[in-house]
């Protein structure tokens, strides 16, 4: 059976799906989570160099790898928005920007706490570090720039701008920090066992899952708002049960 | 109990990283859920004000 | 009407700029003192002992640069958007990528280029060396335009927004990094006795890239603000 993908395109079809979907993913995110909060926690043995404390890598990878993921999906929305005028593709964008704000920001913090038990400081300018704290800028620049402007159609597409130019500037950017970190002789974090015991992968696997299904419940919840704001007054919305 | 709570000495970083990650996801639903009640109580109000004109 | 080459058109709209900018002489004056002040400001807020404020210099130099041409983004477009000539511009049959282009040669011309040439006075303050200084010199030349261009992105983004002029910094700041890391790196790099040749060529691809780019990417900006 052909499934006609344009079809979910539409709001008001996205926004029967997105609400249907979300529950799902919200409630196998939690599950994931306890799941991987067990096996990172009793399961995992501890860690011979790092002890205890490299249990916050359970947390802190995920939210870093989601954070950079997240950019890239927001800057590919925006760029389908702006260059096909899909309505839906800019509601996805300005969607997923404080979801991904607020990963960055849980990255940098479960960095600090990671890093100062680590290497007895609470920031190092480490190249990842320094990265992820500009990748925290460039998703405040985008938030900032669209909720300035008053004009959804204009805050959709200047935004989609900034967010291709900061996705294109973004592997200029890490490259550039970490030529300057290795100029400086900074501290670079190395997970030390190089080999991963096998219950530490299944934690911080289940972990990542949990983070992305997290993420796509609440940008969907958040992004069904985000349709009814733009599409009030049309004959649709009128007629959602919910309006009523 | 407190043994696991105390990880060898490393407990405020390790739950002060759980315990924030926690508290982003509380208030992020909270938030998300908060501003789709305002849309649909701001859909209800404009639905009424339409209907008196 | 004779029909104008490319190259004349953007002499044109530079000389236009350039006189505008003249009349104004004072708008001019306030980026320079501004860059000035903050660069002096240091030595009075970390203390005057040589060898810290030669091991600064770099880096003090180049981000006072970086605020003082953010500082003269807003002038960028908006007198011209507030006359209508912005609007014209975007009517008329010429690319608007070359116009945008030559509005930004002119910008750097009265905001980027005096920076460049006060910077080894600033430097002499922080006693760097007279390599140092030439060094400064040449990678402020490469990159304060490369600022101007990544600088007018955000100018023509933020348009007409209240606010406009703190947010153009937020926007901008974070994509000029790596100009700041190569420019401040060269002059490191050439005080420590090592090559300078690497930064100042990645810094010449950096401008290459914006020069072939940022015009473009500018007037798509400008025609999502004026709509």
């Amino acid at each position: 059976m052909a499934i006609n993908w344009f079809k979910y395109s539409a709001p008001s079809t996205f926004y029967e799906l997105a609400g249907k979907l979300a529950p799902w993913f919200a409630w196998s995110s939690a599950i994931l989570f306890v799941i991987g909060f067990y096996i990172g926690f009793f399961v995992a043995p501890t860690d011979a160099t790092q002890g205890e404390a490299y249990r916050i890598m359970f947390i802190h990878v995920p939210a870093s790898i989601l954070s950079m993921f997240i950019y890239l999906i927001m800057a590919g929305y925006a760029a389908l928005g702006l260059v096909f005028n899909t309505r839906l593709s800019s509601m996805m964008a300005t969607a997923l920007a404080p979801t991904g704000a607020l990963f960055a920001f849980l990255s940098l913090w479960t960095g600090a706490l990671w890093g100062k038990p680590m290497w007895g400081a609470w920031w190092v300018w480490d190249a990842r570090l320094t990265s992820e704290l500009i990748l925290l800028f460039l998703y405040i620049g985008f938030i900032a720039l669209h909720s300035s402007i008053d004009d959804p159609r204009r805050a959709d597409r200047a935004a989609a701008l900034l967010a291709i130019v900061g996705s294109v500037n973004v592997p200029i950017i890490y490259f550039s920090v970490k030529w300057w970190n290795t100029l400086h002789q900074g501290s670079t974090i190395k997970f030390t066992g190089t080999s991963m015991h096998a219950a530490m992968q299944q934690a911080m696997w289940s972990m990542v899952v949990a983070c992305w299904l997290y993420a796509i419940a609440v940008v969907l919840t958040r992004v069904r708002s985000i349709i009814l704001e733009r599409e009030r007054g049309t004959q649709w919305v009128s007629e959602l049960e919910e309006t009523k | 109990m407190s043994d696991f709570f105390a990880m060898n000495g490393y407990g405020f970083y390790i739950w002060g990283s759980y315990g924030l990650a926690l508290l982003i996801a509380i208030v992020e639903t909270a938030m998300v859920r908060h501003k789709r009640k305002i849309t649909l109580q701001q859909l209800r109000l404009m639905r009424d004000a339409g209907e008196e004109e | 009407m004779k029909k104008l080459s490319l190259f004349e058109l953007l002499g044109l709209v530079i000389r236009r700029d350039l006189v505008l900018a003249m009349r104004r002489r004072a708008d001019v004056l306030t980026t320079l003192v501004f860059f000035v002040m903050v660069v002096s400001l240091f030595p009075l807020g970390v203390g005057p002992e040589p060898d810290m404020l030669r091991k600064m210099a770099p880096g003090v130099v180049w981000v006072a640069a970086l605020l003082a041409s953010m500082l003269s983004l807003g002038r960028l477009f908006s007198a011209d958007y507030l006359d209508g000539t912005l609007e014209q511009m975007l009517l008329a049959p010429q690319p608007l990528s070359l116009l945008v282009l030559g509005k930004i040669v002119s910008h750097w011309m009265v905001s980027g280029l005096p920076l460049v040439l006060m910077a080894p006075v600033l430097g002499l303050q922080f006693d760097m060396s007279a390599q140092g200084l030439w060094v400064l010199m040449a990678a402020l030349l490469l990159g304060t335009p490369i600022l101007s261009m990544i600088g007018a992105v955000g100018a023509a983004l933020t348009l007409g927004l209240r606010g406009g002029g703190v947010l153009v910094s937020l926007l901008v700041l974070p994509l000029c990094i790596p100009v700041l890391i190569f420019g401040a790196g060269a002059v490191e790099a050439v005080t420590s006795g090592m090559s300078i040749a690497s930064h100042l060529s990645l810094m010449g691809a950096m401008l290459m890239l914006a020069l072939v780019f940022t015009p473009w990417v500018t007037a798509q900006a400008l025609r999502i603000s004026m709509e």
